[in-house]
């Protein structure tokens, strides 16, 4: 399945936009990020592979290296298919410059929360998200916390946090 | 925070400073007992009528998440328990799938094993939605279904506490086989059990689900068409009522799901519209029906193929360390609430996760009320947010 899919893809999109990715069991694909959104749509509306349930988002810190990933968990429900899109950004682990990445929520609403949780806890920007604020966290939190290098801070509003 | 990054937060503000004469703001939660759970939904009114859900999360964050990096797979498994903990052993069970199928260990469970851990899964979702339907019936207003369904998840309350010695948060299943063997004697007491809780579910079902002040509530409200289901990313019995008849014991054939014999519940709009709140509701119902069936095809093999043998050991497949090959995988089950998938990362040779994410059906399944919540009556959207049957250890994880 995973071939076919390169070869439509490239057909389409030209031959950089995607490549086959080795991460163990599940067929995986890497997506140059700026083309994301394009591809997406096109794999959401496809007849033969119409992945039109999107399952999870999850953001990846690759701490120490200046390395994060998005991860894309797509199911197509008529077809009992399975793919696994992977976003790579190089990008310094600075809190004023957050990794970009276009949102797919115009594509598959599910990616709506996800983002906003990924963004929460990552620090990953959205690009053309309709509503991205923190979800999980409160709003005035500071700092990213499932980045690697995240520290706790002091207190919040007075109450302590450390111990 | 910067400013770019806080722009979502200013709109909000706005979009909220900018409300017409004639609204008004509502706060429902975090205390509101129908939110089962602290779910506070802000709530733009007109009147009775509802113009706008804005649901607030993250009360009950445990940062499952930071957590699992920084330990084992094996020690993460009481903490799958805290996700939904209702329906504990689905968790485990799911998470237990992944880490062994990353280890290429899961061909080789002995079958008594697979067994155990199918049946103590399908006591469990029996007792989940109970719990569901129970609740669910005394947000509309309904007082007896809550005791009788509170009633009969004692007994299963009382027998995975005997297997397990836990009464809500097992840590029964393991990477590799079980805690324990079942006790002796617990294939019997099973069996009355089941002997009991049928005619006990027949008289429930009667109760409930053509009650007309009943069906008056929740027929026709709250209607998810199946593509808006599909593109929400809800799952379960929430995706199932909207007509699609998608269940992942079935599509993945996990476990030892593919030996055994059931059906697969659907919505039919039998009393309203195909994915109103009502067809929610019966598909649970259906569900536990489902799950009596496969306990009863459990029982049957664990006393006769599998049955126990003085030298038989759960343990003996457990890994002294789960330690693996860098790779991802993202797994997935059928829990109560919908479709559980746990999101792993390895890096090079380890016992510990790069990253761990565990994607909630609850959190999806819950993402979807904004939109079902447009132009209802306030008092619909209880009924709708009760038969989307949240658990908030999971959707906050």
């Amino acid at each position: 399945m995973i071939k076919q899919l390169k070869e439509e893809i490239d057909k389409v999109f030209g031959s950089d936009v995607i490549t086959l990715a080795d991460t163990g069991l599940q067929d995986t694909l890497t997506v140059v990020p700026a083309r994301l959104r394009e591809v997406c749509l096109w794999l959401r509306d496809h007849p033969t592979f119409y992945f039109d349930f999107l399952a999870n988002i999850t953001a990846v810190d690759y701490f120490p290296e200046a390395r994060f990933a998005v991860v894309y968990n797509l199911t197509s429900i008529p077809f009992q298919l399975q793919l696994t899109l992977r976003v790579e950004i190089e990008q310094e682990r600075s809190l004023e410059h957050l990794p970009e990445v276009p949102s797919v929520s115009m594509v598959w609403c599910t990616a709506d929360w996800h983002e906003r949780e990924a963004f929460d806890l990552m620090g990953i920007y959205f690009t053309d998200h309709p509503d991205l604020r923190r979800i999980l966290l409160p709003d005035d939190w500071e700092g990213y916390p499932l980045r690697k290098d995240y520290e706790d801070p002091e207190s919040y509003h007075g109450i302590p946090i450390k111990n | 925070m910067h400013i770019k990054y806080n722009q979502g937060y200013q709109q909000y503000l706005e979009r909220m400073q900018q409300i017409g004469s004639t609204e008004m703001i509502i706060n429902m939660g975090p205390q509101h007992p129908s939110t089962h759970g602290v779910l506070r939904l802000e709530l733009v009114t007109d009147g009775e009528l509802v113009k706008d859900v804005i649901p607030h999360l993250g009360y009950l964050h445990r940062c499952f998440d930071k957590h699992a990096e920084s330990m084992n797979y094996g020690k993460s498994i009481p903490f799958t328990d805290r996700l939904d903990y209702l329906a504990s052993m689905n968790n485990s069970h799911a998470f237990v799938m992944g880490v062994e199928r990353m280890l290429g260990i899961e061909q080789h469970l002995p079958k008594r094993v697979e067994y155990i851990r199918v049946l103590v899964c399908e006591l469990n979702r029996i007792a989940s939605h109970l719990i569901a339907i129970g609740t669910y019936g005394i947000d509309i207003g309904a007082f007896t279904p809550f005791m009788w369904c509170f009633r009969d998840r004692e007994h299963i309350m009382n027998m995975l506490e005997w297997a397990s010695g836990s009464r809500m948060l097992y840590n029964y299943i393991w990477v590799g086989g079980l805690f324990y063997d079942l006790p002796v004697g617990f294939e019997q007491r099973c069996k009355e059990f089941i002997a009991y809780f049928k005619p006990k579910l027949a008289e429930l079902d009667g109760l409930l689900s053509s009650n007309q002040i009943f069906i008056s509530r929740t027929a026709n409200v709250g209607i998810l068409p199946s593509d808006v289901a599909i593109n929400y990313g809800c799952s379960g019995p929430m995706l199932r009522a909207s007509g699609i008849k998608w269940d992942l014991r079935r599509v993945d054939g996990y476990s030892v799901y593919p030996e055994l014999d059931f059906e697969i519940p659907v919505g039919k709009g039998l009393m309203g519209t195909v994915g109103d709140s009502w067809d929610r509701y019966k598909v649970r119902v259906d569900e536990i029906y489902e799950s009596v069936k496969i306990i009863e095809q459990c029982l049957a093999r664990l006393m006769s193929d599998f049955a126990r043998l003085p030298d038989f050991d759960p343990r003996a497949m457990v890994p002294k360390k789960a330690t693996m090959k860098g790779q991802s995988y993202y797994v997935r089950a059928e829990n109560p609430k919908g479709e559980l998938g746990f999101y792993f990362e390895t890096k090079d040779k380890s016992d510990v996760p790069l990253r761990l994410k565990a994607r909630g059906p609850s959190f999806n399944n819950l993402s979807v009320l904004p939109e079902l919540g447009k132009g209802v009556l306030i008092a619909d959207l209880i009924a709708i947010l009760g038969s989307i049957d949240i658990v908030l250890g999971e959707v906050d994880r």
